[in-house]
Parts: C-alpha cells; structure tokens; sequence
C-alpha cells in the first residue's frame, strides 16, 4: 500500500532538470520537493538575449529561487518587462503567487542597466523596483541581487544567491582554488597548485581565504587576499599545519599544530604570531570551528575512542562532548544562529551529512542525504541551506540542501573534481 | 497560499517607495561621469562553472604556483599500516634501524617521515590520522639513535595516494609513512 510516507520519498527522488539550451554550460539540477513552496513566475528579461547572451539573467534568478527550496517556478509565457501592467487575474489563473519581469540595455559607457520589478499577483500590487548599472564581469551578480530582494520581499529572511562560495577542484594534475557566485557559477581562479589544497574557509569580512596548502611538501596554513592575489604564512611551523578556522571577529585563527607532537589546536593571530595553546590532549583534536558568538569552539577529538565533536569554552574549562550518536564524527559547521550543528556522520560504512539541534537536550541526529561520501558542510549566512561535498558518477561534487533535506541541488557540471566548499560572509 | 497573502498583505503600502526607487536608479546613471574601464581576465585555468572572468566586485586576482614547480614528493622507503593502526610492526625494525644508524652516523642529514592514509573519512582528520603514523616512525627512529631535529613527521593524510582504488587492496597500499632525505 502507498501510504503518506512512501509518497513523499518517492517524490524527495524525482529529479527535476531544467535545461536551458540557451547556455548549456548554465544548468540547474535540482531534486526534491518542499512543503510549502511559493509559486512565482518569472519572465525573460526584455532584450536579455540580445545584450547578453552569454547568460540569461532570468534563468539565473529562476535557478536561484528554486534552490533555496521555497519557491517554484510557473511558465511566464509573453512579452514582459518592468514598465508593463500585469493583468493580474491571468497570473492568478496560472496560479503564480508573484511575479517579475524586467530588462537589459547596454549602455553607452559599456555598462548594463539591470531593471526588474515584482509584483504580488494575488493582491495586484508593486512589491519591489530596481534600476542598477553594472559592469559585464558583475552581470551575475546583479542577477543575485534580484533574486535576493525577491526572495527577502517574498519570505522575510535575507537571501543568499550574491554571496561568495570557495571551493577546490582538482583535475589535469592541478589543484585549483576557486571563488565562484552561491550557485557555483562564475568561477574565478584564485590559486593554482601541482600540490594539494584543502580547507579553504572565508574571512568573516569576505576578503581573505585561509586554505592549507602542500607546496612545501608539507601541510602549511596561508591566507590571500581575493582581490589583490597576496598571500600570507599564517602557520609554518614543525610538522603539520592545518584546518584553519576564522574568529567571528577575523582577529584571529584557530590552527591545528604538531609542533609539539599530535596534533592540537592552537590560536594564532592574522599574522601567524601564536596566541594561545587551545586544547592540551594526548589524543588528536582538530578541525575547530567558533561559535558565531565567538565564546567557544567546536572541535573534533578521539579523546574518546572514535572522532566526536567537542565544545570548549575559550575563558577554559573542560571540553564537552556534544555529538553521541555512532563512532565518528567530524567536520562541524555551526549555523549563524548557533542552534543547529552540521556535520559528517559515519553510519555503517557511509559518511553522510547530518544535523543536530544544539538548544534541545535529548536532541537526535538527523541524516540529510542517503549518499555515502559526504564531506566538508559549510551554513550559508542565513542559515537555510548548507553546502557540501560529495560524489556522484564517480567524480567529487558540490551539493546544497536545505536543512531539512528536502531540497538538493547539484552545482556545477564539470568534468573536474569539485570539493572543500566554504560558503562565504554577506557582501563582497 | 496564505503564506503569501499574509507576508504581502503588509507590503502594498511600500509601492510609492518603490517606485521612487526605481525613478532615482534610473537617473542615478550619469554617462559623462563614469569612467569606462577594460580589464582583461586573466584567470588561469580550465573553468569550472562558467563564464566572465569577474571585475568590478566580483574581481578575484589569480595566483599560479605551478610555474617553476617540480620538487615533488620523493620515492623513499615506505612503512605499511595495518586498518586503524599507528603501530610500526615488528617487519619494519631493519629499515628504521639503518635510517636511524645513517642519521646518528651524520648528524647533518635530515629525513621527512610523511604519513598517509586511506581515502575514506574526511581530509582534516585523516591529515591528523597521517601525522599519527609519521610521529610513531619518528620516536621509532629517536628510539634507535636519530636526533630529534633530524626527523621531521609530516602528513599528507588522504591527499597523496600511493595507489588508486576503493577496495582494501588499494587501502592497504596507502595506509602508509615514507621516508625521505631531504
């Protein structure tokens, strides 16, 4: 018999592909199907094609509402931009909650000028306008930009389609550094190495990178300058040097160091001057991450037997342990409010992205996916999607999903392994 | 869908807002001020993901190592580790012997232990797992006459395999220290 339950699963593993011939490097794979999605339709910007063709700014705007899992998408058939009237009751009819249109035109100077406007189709009113002239390099970004006010004018919350994510990707003997748009678009290049990198992670201002690298045939701890290309040693010290983790305050990185044999996790400040020794163990502790207050690290110990993941407050005092269920777990992520802990979850042979409620005091970890090689999860700044590592079709890729897993999307489609993401701050 | 009703129920009165908005981006424009600016991508690379390379905010300025590199990990002697193992096993005592004999007989050479692991399980942990493996080499080799600044333990965790595979032959040939003078 179908009941409730084997429905929803078997419509959490339809796959919704939406192709756009128009820009085949450019598709969105996403699975899944929300609660409550809100129905919106959003026609092709007026003159898109012809001033930017490219990209279609309306696709990017589409993909990006979809993603986030509470939106879906309804045909905007016709001819519309920001300076149309809408006849609202053919929208209803279509059963779009909302809707948006707008335009493209190159400007005299180079430049484009970005416009869109929003519409509430249900109660036949203006919800948003926007005019911005932007270089062709920050094209995407404008289109970011609308799906964020659409999304923050439709839900409330703050969107997260113009932040910044960095990720690692390795193919043809390269490891490569990566800044790209939320949705993994747009890549630029900001390291290339024959040696590898892992645990690139964001400065709280979104300027700097910190990621280890092995050029010196060792681990080392560097941070960059995205826009400028310097870098910096942050910890080069005996043996190995790794999972470096910002402070909320971007003063100062907590590193794991086996300076001293095992490895440790120490505080180090932006200039690679050693602070504070954070954890003093005979056993392993690394991959610290803070607080989003700022007053406490989670971190990965096998004090314990296996990995689990610890929280110590940094005035000192024990570390506690926070994560019970199975024999190893590691890679915390910790979501901007503090509340939900992401992580990776070994249940029998497979590693799987999990959650944990932090304020609930008999809290069960929630598995996300029923994948096997999940690595890395990163919060986005608003704390409703997560993104991570894991594989399919033999390759290492990045996946998003909403917290609770209902929502998935695939990002990028290379032939490249893409690994390590970072989910970076607001602003850029 | 009554989430939307209720959320834009208290939107409608923001229209003037908006449209002012809208009239003020549109004159914000001013052609003769703005000065027009060319810069070429120089981003290295095949793309992952598409497209311009960014300028304006989204501008991000590459680094490329791999010029005038080459100095590649070494083809030393390696130790093989048992599943969830540190221990060097009793096998291994002739080859820790004699680079602890060749250490203590020069005192200027020195030796990189650097250890690995299998692929499964996460990077940082396993690079803490390696690091585990090269540390118990090390203090096998201190043990038998190699002055500690000598030997240097080091880790590449799961990021350089010996070997390629996912079943136990490929894991075991990568659970694994080797050793390099350099």
């Amino acid at each position: 018999m179908l009941n409730r339950r084997s429905l929803s699963s078997l419509a959490a593993t339809l796959l919704v592909a939406l192709a756009l011939p128009a820009q085949a490097q450019f598709r969105v794979e996403i699975s899944g199907v929300g609660a409550t999605q809100l129905p919106i339709a959003i026609a092709k910007f007026r003159d898109e094609e012809k001033a930017t063709p490219s990209l279609s700014i309306s696709a990017i705007v589409r993909a990006d509402l979809e993603r986030s899992g509470q939106f879906r998408s309804v045909d905007a058939p016709g001819a519309l931009d920001e300076n149309s009237a809408p006849v609202f009751t053919d929208w209803r009819s279509r059963a779009a909650d909302a809707l948006a249109a707008g335009s493209i035109t190159r400007l005299a100077d180079g430049r484009f000028d970005v416009r869109f406007k929003l519409w509430d189709v249900v109660k036949g009113t203006v919800l948003a306008g926007q005019s911005t002239a932007v270089e062709a390099g920050d094209l995407r970004l404008a289109a970011h930009r609308i799906a964020d006010t659409i999304y923050e004018k439709l839900t409330g919350n703050k969107g997260v389609f113009s932040t910044r994510i960095a990720y690692v990707t390795k193919g043809g003997g390269r490891y490569t550094v990566r800044v790209a748009d939320a949705d993994g678009e747009g890549g630029q290049v900001a390291l290339t190495s024959a040696e590898p990198i892992i645990s690139p992670a964001w400065s709280p201002d979104g300027k700097q990178l910190a990621y280890v690298s092995f050029e010196r045939q060792k681990a080392v701890v560097y941070t960059q300058d995205t826009a400028s290309g310097a870098r910096r040693e942050i910890a080069n010290f005996r043996g190995s040097n790794s999972a470096p983790a910002w402070s909320p305050d971007g003063q100062t990185l907590a590193v794991t160091l086996s300076r001293d044999t095992g490895s440790q996790i120490f505080l180090v400040d932006r200039n690679g001057a050693i602070v504070r020794k954070l954890t003093s163990s005979n056993s392993i502790d690394t991959e610290a991450t803070f607080a989003p207050d700022g007053r406490s690290l989670y971190f990965v110990s096998d004090r314990g037997g296996g990995p689990q993941i610890y929280r110590v407050s940094l005035n000192g005092g024990n570390a506690e342990r926070v994560t019970f269920g199975g024999n190893y777990n590691i890679s915390p992520s910790i979501s901007p409010d503090g509340r939900t802990l992401a992580y990776i979850s070994r249940v029998g042979g497979a590693f799987r992205l999990h959650t944990l409620d932090l304020g609930a005091s008999n809290a069960q970890p929630v598995a996300l996916t029923d994948t096997s090689d999940d690595e890395h999860p990163s919060f986005a700044p608003n704390g409703r999607l997560i993104i991570y590592a894991s594989r399919a079709e033999r390759r290492d890729v990045l996946m998003t999903t909403t917290l609770d897993g209902k929502i998935k999307a695939r990002l990028l489609s290379t032939t490249a392994d893409v690994r390590e993401p970072s989910w970076g701050p607001y602003g850029r | 869908m009554n989430l939307t009703h209720s959320l834009l129920s208290t939107r409608s009165a923001m229209f003037a807002v908006f449209t002012a908005a809208l009239l003020a981006g549109c004159s914000s424009v001013k052609l003769d001020d703005v000065p027009v600016e060319t810069r070429t991508p120089t981003a290295a690379g095949a793309g992952a993901g598409a497209g311009a390379a960014g300028t304006g905010q989204s501008r991000v300025e590459p680094v490329d190592l791999t010029k005038g590199a080459g100095n590649a990990g070494g083809s030393g002697r390696v130790i093989y580790f048992d599943f969830d193992s540190y221990v060097v096993k009793d096998e291994y005592r002739g080859v820790i012997d004699s680079y602890a004999k060749a250490l203590a007989a020069d005192r200027k050479k020195h030796l990189s232990v650097e250890g690995h692991t299998d692929e499964r399980g996460g990077r940082e942990y396993n690079l803490a797992l390696g690091q585990k493996r090269a540390e118990a080499v090390a203090k096998s080799l201190a043990l038998l006459g190699a002055g500690d600044a000598q030997v240097e333990a080091v880790s590449f965790g799961k990021e350089r395999p010996a070997v390629q595979g996912s079943d136990e032959a490929a894991w075991a040939k990568n659970r694994r220290a080797e050793l390099n003078y350099r």
